[in-house]
């Protein structure tokens, strides 16, 4: 489902965040990308997501070879991505249901059925009675559910996640784990990026270790 | 997407971009006023070259010209040399003003009427109005006039043309001047709605660069803006358009007063629905002209970023 060949970064003017990084992430599969901060975890999502385009390699996501896309598709490559951002970046002048609301409305769909969608997302992360909330009225761990219910809402085949739960208590950052850990037993494959390794263990998925934007360890032998 | 939700989405962004100028009410009003004013000015030029252009007349009116026949030639040749005009080509039509009904008819003017009543004798000779055909250019018209003036029994021809083509040049300048000033004036109001559309496009970076994370499409991006400025011309175009109406309706009879005193039947001519309408599209046009230039310009700067 996700698959780096050989993968290298170098922004402009700075050293390479990736060095020749190959892994292959499997259709339905939840894998931890660990390493310390700066080991390049961010900037492996930010590929699959196209905000950033490697050096050098290829960036495989669903079949696709993302460094043959054009421009024009990058809206649609990431209409199927979900994403959950440490920052969570809500916008705080909506309610909860609108931040949800909004990959649906962007992807085109009918008004009954992201009531419907929105609905049911808030739901799962047990914030449908915090609908018409603005986020700034939601609790920090609120807040990071609000954004994995909008990262699910559109249903996406995959899930990225970067430092979920980097701004939670341990008690907040294990329930917003056990939420990652339902969706992916429905099947969504996640790459969830985390320096967290106690929680890893926890959950004791494969885990991709980067070191100095290379790869250490891509545990259960599914390094490409 | 289908059509219901296509009609849905453009609706709610109409709606939406409304409630952005309601909520900052006081800056609204001061560009559409500017947006207003800028509309008007180049409209109010319009509708004074269109009413000096009724004064002028039409265009057949305007290229009459009079043949007066000498003292003393009977009716009988005037109404001859009539059918002979009206066989030539560059003819349209001729009519026969005799003396007597030249006479009668200036005798009706108040001005006139004891001066006409004191002479013993018409001293009005028989008149000739010859209209040319369309297709009579300028020096096509002076030939015929100087071929007519050959003509036995013809004391007098006058074409009248000169006045009218003074007054056409000056209107055609005033026309010129208009589009002149209205382009610099059209182009005042892209560069304020874009300007506002760039700040509101700077305020909402945030909402922009989220939406692009989330497989936002330039179009979606930019629509909101769009119809911020199709919204900020249309309500331009409507107070130029109550600037328009204002001001014909302070203005229309003075003018008419001053002309009058000057004996000229001069009038501020009302300004049409359809005229009303072109400055309602123009301010839309120019509205959303200015936002596609601000949104061209800025939304491709605002890239996702991930920290």
């Amino acid at each position: 489902m996700i698959r780096f060949d050989n993968v290298t970064k170098r922004y402009d003017g700075a050293r390479e965040a990736l060095k020749g990084v190959s892994f292959h992430v499997t259709p339905g599969e939840l894998a931890f990308l660990t390493g310390r901060s700066g080991a390049g975890k961010s900037t492996v999502l930010k590929l699959i997501a196209l905000i950033e385009h490697p050096t050098r390699g290829t960036v495989t996501v669903d079949g696709r070879n993302l460094g043959k896309l054009p421009d024009r598709a990058i809206p649609a490559h990431r209409q199927q991505i979900g994403m959950v951002f440490q920052d969570n970046k809500l916008l705080g002048d909506r309610s909860a249901y609108e931040n949800v609301a909004l990959p649906l409305i962007i992807n085109g769909t009918g008004e009954r059925e992201i009531g419907r969608r929105v609905r049911a997302a808030l739901d799962q992360v047990g914030l449908l009675d915090r609908e018409r909330y603005p986020p700034r009225a939601l609790s920090a761990g609120e807040q990071q559910r609000l954004g994995i219910a909008r990262a699910i809402v559109s249903r996406p085949k995959v899930l990225i996640a970067d430092e979920p739960t980097g701004n939670l208590d341990p008690d907040l950052a294990l329930e917003v784990m056990g939420l990652f850990k339902r969706l992916n037993e429905v099947g969504t494959t996640m790459l969830i990026a985390t320096h967290d390794l106690h929680l890893v263990e926890r959950f004791g998925s494969r885990r991709i270790v980067l070191t100095a934007g290379q790869i250490q360890a891509a545990g259960g032998g599914q390094a490409a | 997407m289908n059509v219901g939700s296509w009609f849905t989405r453009h609706a709610q962004n109409a709606i939406g971009a409304l409630g952005t100028l309601s909520r900052n009410p006081v800056a609204t009003a001061l560009t559409v006023t500017v947006i207003g004013i800028a509309l008007a000015l180049p409209a109010a030029l319009g509708v004074l070259v269109q009413s000096g252009r009724s004064l002028a007349g039409g265009w057949a009116d305007v290229r009459d010209f009079s043949v007066y026949l000498a003292p003393g030639v009977p009716l009988e040749r005037a109404e001859s040399l009539a059918g002979e005009l009206r066989a030539k080509p560059g003819v349209a039509s001729v009519r026969l003003i005799p003396a007597d009904a030249a006479a009668a008819e200036l005798g009706k003017d108040p001005g006139f009427a004891g001066a006409m009543a004191a002479l013993e004798n018409n001293p009005l000779p028989h008149t000739l109005v010859v209209r040319p055909a369309e297709t009579v250019d300028g020096p096509a018209l002076e030939a015929l006039g100087a071929e007519v003036r050959k003509a036995p029994g013809v004391d007098l021809v006058k074409l009248d043309l000169q006045w009218v083509e003074r007054l056409n040049a000056v209107l055609d300048f005033l026309r010129r001047l208009g589009l002149m000033i209205g382009g610099l004036l059209v182009a005042a109001v892209v560069i304020v709605v874009g300007n506002t559309i760039r700040l509101d496009i700077q305020n909402r970076s945030e909402e922009i660069e989220v939406a692009k994370l989330l497989g936002a499409t330039d179009a979606f991006v930019r629509r909101p803006f769009l119809y911020l400025g199709l919204w900020y011309g249309m309500l331009g175009g409507l107070v130029a358009v109550l600037i328009l109406l204002a001001g014909l309706l302070a203005l229309g009879g003075p003018v008419s007063r001053l002309a009058g005193l000057y004996g000229s039947s001069f009038a501020l001519g009302g300004a049409s629905g359809g005229s009303l309408l072109a400055v309602l599209c123009g301010g839309i046009l120019a509205g959303w002209g200015g936002a596609w230039v601000a949104v061209s310009r800025h939304l491709a700067a605002i890239q996702p970023k991930v920290d």
